[in-house]
């Protein structure tokens, strides 16, 4: 990393105009200067300058969702995304937290990026939710009591089906068009299986190999956007192994291929991996923005379905991903999109946030939901399983009934011709 | 913190409940400066209320105490109009943001000081209306701060200033009485005396705003020229014609450059100024209008003009312009916004000599600016990291405004006085007049807590002598009567 990309020199780029005040989902809440994009800048800078972290100031930090509608918003190009994260390392590194507060952390890390961890959380849920237990849990406010972060993560658990097995290798219909390999993901495959299943469709559809390596592990986005570099670096080496051998990796949840495509700073120390972190960055795309380039084969059949599409912040923000999905969606027969008010305010999912801030994420859930549900829609789609898993529980919260979609589905619905009671008859 | 401040601090409490109050040294400091970063103090306190009878009642407070308050709205002026005081309560009105009434028959609309301007207007314009004052940070400015420094923006050539749209004001007044002061009615205008008095005679606690209709029709076109020269040529010729634009905005090439980097704004390449001009009105009215300022343009020597099919490219067009001060930050690690007024027709010679001043020093300038009212701002580059820079700017910054002052223009057009340009009062008025000033704002806060340290070059205390005058004032040592 050269002199250029240093924490001074990325805190000097901001000139403390607040144009980033607007977009920041917390100061949206509080108004307060310090849980602003600008305020935690300057006590980053404080920190820079000699004072040590203390407990308001790691407070202020963590409040921070890491949404990055900053960065778009903000016209000096202040590199938020990497300050916070490099900033998050520094409390990692410096701060000592509570007994409590360690021990969910160590229960989020340890759970959500190991796929087999998961898996064997499945069964045991699906009995929970089929046997009536769940509603008298939520109703005696049991968790609550225990950890609001615990009573957060069962809340969120979206109802489970079955999980369909993916195949290594699913073969292009008609003429091959690319090869491309595919990230099932953690939270995705094991709490949204049919999303990956309908992407692979889909790719093939359109004419693609898809390579889905069975091997493969974590991305490590939860760590690193969660200042736990060294973790996120072991996931980071091992998925870019894994997909060493394809051109194109197609991505399904923002949070991951955002994570994929900030591989190239997060080893960019290391000399053996660095070259190796760039290629990877620089083959990994999310699904709609490689289906958007790749250009419309296979047949579109009538959906006739009312959209609200949501911009999950790793995909809007941190790859400025809008137009494509939007597209996407509109050029499927008798769709219609809608759009929903206050777009770049995060819905308060953002990775580990709504487990470890579930107060803030609740109200910021509630303020979505609110939008989400003046648009009228009967379907919200939605490119990342933690915003899909949050909104979804604050409309439940509402009483308001709205099915979801990955983009995946619903272009898959197309498809195969499905029409709108594949998408508006189940949530997940 | 003394202790004295720490009982006041207690009682604010007790007033606004806890999480309302901040004493934490580290939070204290996220408010050191507003968005002009070279003047930097802490507060002593800061306080987040929710109604006026708590400003009412923090005001009672200080008051009582002998402390000195100052309010802020979302902390973007540009003149340090509300820099805290170190001895002092910060009054942050970021959490009194709601639209209270939206009269649209009676064109009106009541908000709180914390309502950030362009939320009037997106509240409004389903309905066909529009807050007209539009400062270039209108996204986050609050309604309550462009009341205080009396903002303008890019559209103030036809549309005027904040005073112009505003239809009363309630207001805390420094004895921490709630008074209304409405625009019309018999009396004196003790709105108009409000309006951009930065704060130093009360807070405003709800404000009652014009809501103008949208024009039937906007056009918008961008004009690139080979030099700053030809575009203020173009400007004089549109004026002169007898066009009154909704605005015309130039850039020089330094600030094109930035917003450039910034927001890929992609105006005209190799263009040493462009000019944004914009008409609105009837359609009819617009339309002719329109192919004159073409002209006008091409005759004053502009080698490409583009028209704004939609309203994506009008935002495009005006994206670079209203992101251009931010922008800077992407070409130079620290820079001050000017702000001054020459007569229009002055613009070529005044630009020419900003020109020398800065090949002279060293120092960086690149210009914005609102050409159709003489009102420019440079910003003035330098490398904080480097000894002696920032003085070397600040030197230039007020050699400019020397240069606007001599031209017959204003040390400042929209950004206010502040505590950045109390020091350039005095160049621009004598003590007379500084005297009688210094009177109106002890009618209003005779103890001198609201604000203080803001406008004036030399805080007085109401009734003390002004210093040596040849004659006697009519007013001397009246102040008290006020």
């Amino acid at each position: 990393m050269g002199s250029e990309d240093d924490l001074p020199n990325l805190l000097s780029d901001c000139v403390h105009c607040g144009f980033c005040l607007p977009t920041c989902p917390t100061y949206v809440l509080w108004g307060e200067e310090m849980d602003s994009p600008r305020g935690r800048i300057h006590l980053m800078q404080q920190h820079a300058d000699g004072t040590p972290l203390s407990g308001p100031m790691v407070e202020h930090f963590d409040r921070c969702l890491g949404c990055m509608a900053c960065v778009t918003s903000c016209p000096s190009g202040v590199q938020y995304d990497r300050l916070i994260e490099m900033t998050r390392a520094d409390v990692e590194r410096e701060h000592p937290r509570s007994l409590k507060e360690r021990a969910i952390r160590e229960l989020v890390f340890q759970l959500f990026p190991y796929r087999r961890r998961l898996r064997a959380l499945r069964g045991p849920l699906r009995a929970y939710q089929k046997s009536g237990l769940e509603r008298l849990v939520r109703r005696s406010g049991v968790l609550e009591r225990i950890s609001p972060s615990v009573a957060a993560m069962e809340r969120l658990a979206p109802p489970l089906g079955r999980a369909p097995k993916l195949p290594e290798r699913v073969a292009a219909r008609g003429e091959r068009r690319a090869t491309v390999g595919m990230l099932t993901g953690c939270v995705q495959a094991e709490f949204f299986p049919g999303v990956n299943a309908a992407t692979a469709r889909v790719l093939a559809l359109e004419g693609c190999d898809v390579v889905i390596p069975r091997d493969q592990g974590c991305c490590g986005a939860l760590s690193m956007h969660s200042g736990r570099e060294d973790e996120a670096r072991a996931f980071a080496r091992r998925t870019i192994q894994m997909f060493e051998a394809v051109d194109v990796i197609v991505v399904n949840s923002a949070g991951c291929g955002s994570a994929m495509k900030e591989y190239q700073a997060l080893l960019a120390d290391d000399p053996a991996w660095s070259g190796r972190a760039d290629a990877l960055s620089a083959k990994t795309r999310d699904f709609a923005e490689f289906l958007a380039a790749l250009g419309p084969r296979a047949k579109r059949e009538p959906v006739p379905v009312t959209v609200a599409y949501h911009d999950a912040c790793h995909l809007a923000h941190a790859q400025g991903i809008r137009s494509q999905p939007r597209a996407l969606l509109a050029a499927i027969p008798e769709l219609t999109v809608r759009e929903i008010a206050e777009p770049e305010i995060c819905c308060g999912s953002a990775g580990t946030y709504n487990l470890f801030q579930p107060e803030a994420a609740g109200e910021l859930g509630d303020r979505k939901a609110v939008n989400v549900d003046a648009t009228g829609a009967e379907l919200l789609v939605a490119a990342n399983p933690g915003c899909s898993m949050q909104i979804a529980t604050a409309l439940r919260r509402r009483g308001a009934g709205i099915a979801i979609a990955h983009t995946a589905q619903v272009l898959d619905a197309s498809l195969r011709g499905l029409g709108r009671d594949a998408l508006v008859a189940r949530d997940s | 913190m003394e202790a004295r401040l720490a009982v006041l601090a207690a009682r604010l409490e007790e007033l606004l409940g806890a999480g309302r109050v901040i004493t934490d040294p580290v939070r204290l400091r996220t408010y050191e400066c507003d968005g002009l970063t070279n003047h930097r103090s802490t507060p002593a306190v800061v306080v987040l209320p929710d109604t006026a009878e708590q400003i009412a009642g923090i005001v009672r407070e200080c008051a009582a105490a002998g402390t000195p308050y100052v309010a802020r709205g979302s902390g973007t002026g540009l003149s340090g109009g509300a820099l805290p005081r170190a001895d002092g309560v910060l009054i942050v009105t970021s959490r009194m943001r709601r639209i209270l009434e939206i009269d649209i028959p009676g064109q009106r609309a009541v908000v709180e000081p914390g309502v950030v301007n362009l939320d009037v207007t997106r509240a409004v314009r389903p309905h066909g209306y529009y807050f007209a004052p539009d400062p270039s940070s209108q996204q986050i400015c609050s309604v309550g701060g462009n009341v205080a420094e009396n903002s303008g923006g890019a559209h103030c050539l036809k549309y005027g200033f904040t005073a112009h749209h505003v239809l009363s004001c309630e207001v805390v007044t420094p004895d921490g009485e709630i008074v209304e002061l409405p625009a019309d009615g018999p009396g004196y205008d003790l709105l108009g005396v409000f309006v951009g008095a930065e704060g130093t005679l009360g807070i405003t606690t709800k404000i009652t705003v014009r809501l103008t209709r949208l024009p039937e029709t906007v056009q918008t076109l961008l004009a690139a020229f080979g030099s700053i020269e030809a575009g203020g040529g173009a400007v004089s010729a549109i004026i002169g014609a007898g066009v009154v634009p909704a605005a015309i905005e130039m850039m020089d090439a330094l600030s094109i450059e930035a917003a450039e980097a910034a927001v890929r704004c992609e105006y005209p390449p190799g263009a040493g100024a462009v000019l944004i001009v914009e008409l609105d009105g009837p359609e009819a009215e617009v339309a002719a209008q329109f192919t004159e300022v073409e002209r006008l343009c091409r005759d004053a020597g502009a080698f490409e003009i583009r028209i704004a099919a939609d309203d994506e490219e009008r935002a495009l067009i005006w994206k670079g312009r209203k992101s251009a001060f931010a922008a800077v930050g992407r070409i130079s690690p620290a820079y001050i916004v000017q702000d001054g007024v020459i007569p229009r027709t002055a613009l070529p010679q005044v630009l020419a000599q900003i020109d020398a001043l800065s090949a002279e020093s060293g120092v960086r300038v690149a210009n914005v600016f609102h050409a159709g009212d003489g009102n420019l701002h440079p910003l003035v580059l330098f490398d904080d990291a480097e000894p002696g820079a920032e003085e070397r700017a600040e030197a230039v910054s007020g050699a400019i405004l020397d240069l606007c002052i001599e031209h017959g223009g204003s040390i400042t057009g929209e950004h206010g006085v502040g505590v950045d340009k109390s020091r350039y009062m005095p160049r621009m008025f004598t003590d007379t007049d500084l005297d009688t000033m210094q009177m109106v704002r002890c009618g209003f806060d005779p103890d001198g807590l609201c604000n203080p340290g803001k406008v004036f070059p030399t805080p007085r205390l109401c009734g003390e002598v002004p210093g040596v005058r040849r004659g006697a004032h009519p007013y001397e040592g009246k102040a008290d009567l006020f």
